[in-house]
Order: C-alpha cells, then sequence, then structure tokens
C-alpha cells in the first residue's frame, strides 16, 4: 500500500469522501488523540495559551486542545491551519461546535501571522507532506524552508512546537529535521516505540529565549524537554563529536580513527541500519595491504 | 474567525513581509456574530500583552463597533478581588466572542484580498503571489 502523499497533493488527497472517512474512523480519532496528549506533554504549558495548529483537518487534535482541563494549564485558544477545504468542511459539520479558528492555508508557503504571536505549535501527522514536490517549480527543500522560518518568527521566545510526523525514510527524516535547525530552532526527536511498527516520530523544537533557562533545569538545551520525563532515553549525538574533537592530544578509540578495521565495520554497520546493501564481513575487510610502491 | 486571531494575521505574500501595512488586515464587508465562549481570565491575562492594541482600535472601528479606550488595559485592570473584572469580560466578549462569519480581507501592502466563508479565511495565494 503506497503512502498518501505519493498518491496526490494533499488538498487533491484529502476530498470529501476522504475527509469524511478520515474523520469518522475511531481508530483514527483514538491514534490523532493519543498523539496529541503525548504532544501535549512534551510542550508542558503551564497556562491557557494561544496554540497553532499545522494540519489542523478536521480538527480533531484540536477538540483536545480545546478540553485540556484546568489542571492540566488549559483549555487553550487555538487557531488551526489546514491545506484542504474539504477537511475543513468535516470540522464545521460535526456535531461538536470547533472552538478554535480554521484559516484555509498552505503551510509552504509561509504561516502568515506575525512575530512572536503563539505561545505553542503543534502538528500531528501533517508536516510529512512537504516533502512532496508537487509541481515541477516547487523544490521541497524551499518549502520546507518557508514553514520552518514562518513558524519560527510567528513563536514567542521560549515558545515551543512538537511535530508528529511520519517520515517515509531517512532522507524525509533529515531533510525535515534540517530544515527545522537552519530556520534557528534547537531541534530534538523524540521517538516512540522505536523500531516497532507502532514507532511514532515527534520532532521537539523550542526557540531559544529565557524560557527554557528557568523551567528545565537551567541548560536552556533542547534534552530539557524531556528532562524528568520517565521512560525517555537521550541519545546525544553532540556530545560523541565533542569527545572526538577533545582526542587529538590523547589516543583515539580504535573506532574513531578513519580507515581502520574497527571504522570500516562501523561504518557497515550504519549503512545496513540504513537500508543500503552491504557486501558481508569476512577476513578481509580492512586487511593490511602491503603497498609495493 | 474570532478579532482575537485578527489582532495576529498579516499578509501572507513575501514582498509584504517587510513592510508595517501588511498588518493589520482591513475586514471588507464583514458580517459579525456573536458566539457563547465561556470566560476564561488566564488566557486573557496570558495574551494581553501580545495583543497590538492599536490594531485593535482600528480593527473595531473599520467594524462599527463602539470605540475603544486609548490605552491597552494593564494587568491590574482585569482582577477586581480575584473575581474577573468588567474590563476582562468586555475583552472576552470583544476578542473571543465577537467573530466575521464572511467578508473580505484587505492587505494595507499590496491590496491583496483573502475571502471569508462560513467564518474560514482563505489564504491560498496562487505560486506567481507567493
Amino acid at each position: 500500500m503506497s503512502r498518501p502523499e505519493e498518491i496526490l497533493p494533499p488538498d487533491l488527497f484529502y476530498n470529501d469522501t476522504e475527509a469524511r472517512k478520515y474523520t469518522t474512523s475511531s481508530r483514527i480519532q483514538n491514534i490523532q488523540a493519543s498523539m496529541t496528549h503525548r504532544a501535549l506533554s512534551l510542550l508542558s504549558l503551564p497556562a491557557p495559551s494561544l496554540i497553532l495548529d499545522i494540519g489542523c483537518g478536521s480538527g480533531l487534535s484540536g477538540d483536545i486542545l480545546s478540553s485540556v482541563s484546568p489542571a492540566d494549564g488549559g483549555p487553550h485558544t487555538w487557531i488551526g491551519l489546514d491545506i484542504s477545504a474539504s477537511m475543513l468542511a468535516q470540522a464545521l459539520d460535526r456535531d461538536a461546535t470547533i472552538d478554535g479558528d480554521l484559516l484555509l492555508a498552505d503551510m509552504g508557503q509561509g504561516v502568515p501571522f506575525r512575530a512572536g504571536s503563539f505561545d505553542a505549535a503543534v502538528s500531528i501527522s501533517a508536516i510529512q507532506w512537504l516533502c512532496q514536490a508537487e509541481t515541477s517549480d516547487d523544490v521541497p527543500q524551499a518549502r520546507l524552508r518557508c514553514f520552518f522560518d514562518g513558524l519560527y518568527a510567528s513563536l514567542r521566545r521560549g515558545g515551543r512546537a512538537v511535530c508528529q510526523f511520519y517520515p517515509a525514510n531517512d532522507a524525509q527524516r533529515e531533510m525535515i529535521s534540517a530544515a527545522a535547525v537552519r530556520a534557528g530552532f534547537g531541534a530534538g526527536i523524540l521517538e516512540d516505540d522505536p523500531g516497532t511498527k507502532n514507532a511514532k516520530l515527534y520532532l521537539v523544537l523550542t526557540v531559544g529565549g529565557g524560557d527554557m533557562e528557568g523551567s528545565n533545569g537551567g541548560n536552556g538545551d533542547i534534552t530539557g524537554v524531556v528532562k524528568g520525563m520517565e521512560g525517555v532515553d537521550v541519545e546525544d549525538s553532540r556530545r560523541k563529536r565533542e569527545r572526538a574533537v577533545g582526542g587529538k592530544r590523547g589516543r583515539l578509540a580504535p573506532e574513531r580513527t578513519k580507515g581502520s578495521k574497527a571504522w570500516i565495520v562501523r561504518k557497515k554497520e550504519q549503512m545496513e541500519r540504513k537500508g543500503k546493501v552491504v557486501k558481508a564481513n569476512s577476513k578481509y575487510t580492512g586487511r593490511k595491504r602491503k603497498i609495493a610502491f | 474567525m474570532k478579532l482575537l486571531t485578527l489582532n495576529f494575521l498579516t499578509c501572507a505574500r513575501k514582498a509584504c513581509k517587510t513592510s508595517a501595512a501588511s498588518f493589520p488586515l482591513h475586514p471588507r464587508d464583514a458580517e459579525l456574530e456573536q458566539i457563547e465562549v465561556d470566560l476564561n481570565p488566564l488566557l486573557i491575562q496570558n495574551v494581553l500583552p501580545r495583543v497590538e492594541w492599536d490594531a485593535l482600535k482600528s480593527l473595531s472601528s473599520e467594524l462599527g463597533l463602539p470605540n475603544l479606550p486609548d490605552q491597552c488595559p494593564d494587568a491590574a485592570e482585569l482582577t477586581s478581588d480575584d473575581e474577573p473584572s468588567q474590563t476582562l469580560k468586555d475583552l472576552h466578549t470583544l476578542l473571543l466572542e465577537t467573530t466575521i462569519q464572511s467578508g473580505k480581507l484587505v492587505c494595507g501592502n499590496c491590496g491583496h484580498e483573502y475571502a471569508i466563508k462560513e467564518g474560514i479565511a482563505n489564504f491560498l495565494l496562487p505560486s506567481h503571489l507567493v
């Protein structure tokens, strides 16, 4: 079964029939609800806030935002963006009245709000759509950049954004994270149930500002977002790089010296994990050769 | 489309990003509707410092609503003895309960018109305008 974004652009894929199927499916409602709750826990908003819901669709996540109890810092006021008119029409048709404001807009064209408007932003299952080039004069990287730049500007200093998304492959995941980092966000990816079929990826973005220093253990770092959350292992690739640089005077581990057998084996494992075709290891792997000339 | 949202919306075109006239958008042929929303004093206290008061005043006069005071009320005026004050309730009615159901939003810089239908504004730009 191919992914929705490989079939059609989002505004065409989510036509009236598809929009109704999506919104009325209880399985979808449950998944979207649990992902919205996870995003809210990552945002850890202390007070009722103004939230931007990117790719709000028919308001499944918006309903959760509006019904956060006062004990948990809610209820929040939200403004939603979606590219599909049918999904927004579903939002209006549903029995419960929708509390947030809806906008028919393309996130790849930017975020049309003035600087520092929102306390936070959420996006559930939406931003992977940006990785498709819909027209010939359209580059995914440009749209991603446009989106993240606009998002960065529209968040207040110290604000946070959590985007749950479904990357088709590692390349898309890297493309999205790179665009976020280039826009100036502090970025990290939280993976729930890694390696399983139901793995969910959350891109957690922070906008630099006083808040990060105060509320999360004072180091202003993205890892502060998950400090204190149970069951979360932090893999920080930045720290490993620092150690390698410091090893100029001392001895580097065999895995770090480029060209050594341990390094070759490690690289082959990495490529295999990425899904590339790799020849099996044998006694000839990284064999020291006698240089005749 | 609540009036609170209009206090944050700008023109979507990149060309208008640098101009001051792209915010706020000016409503034209607007049909208003009052909806009932539960009072959320904490939200108003949180958002009020970020509200552009001059833009709100001009929006209010363009829509034919009663004139607003010249200065934005400060945090102390929002509660009287830990109870939400009349000022807070008025702000709530104005920002969260007054909505534009149909009409147009016009950019002061480029003149582009964004249509509002059933309370949803259309901000899709054709590619030559992005």
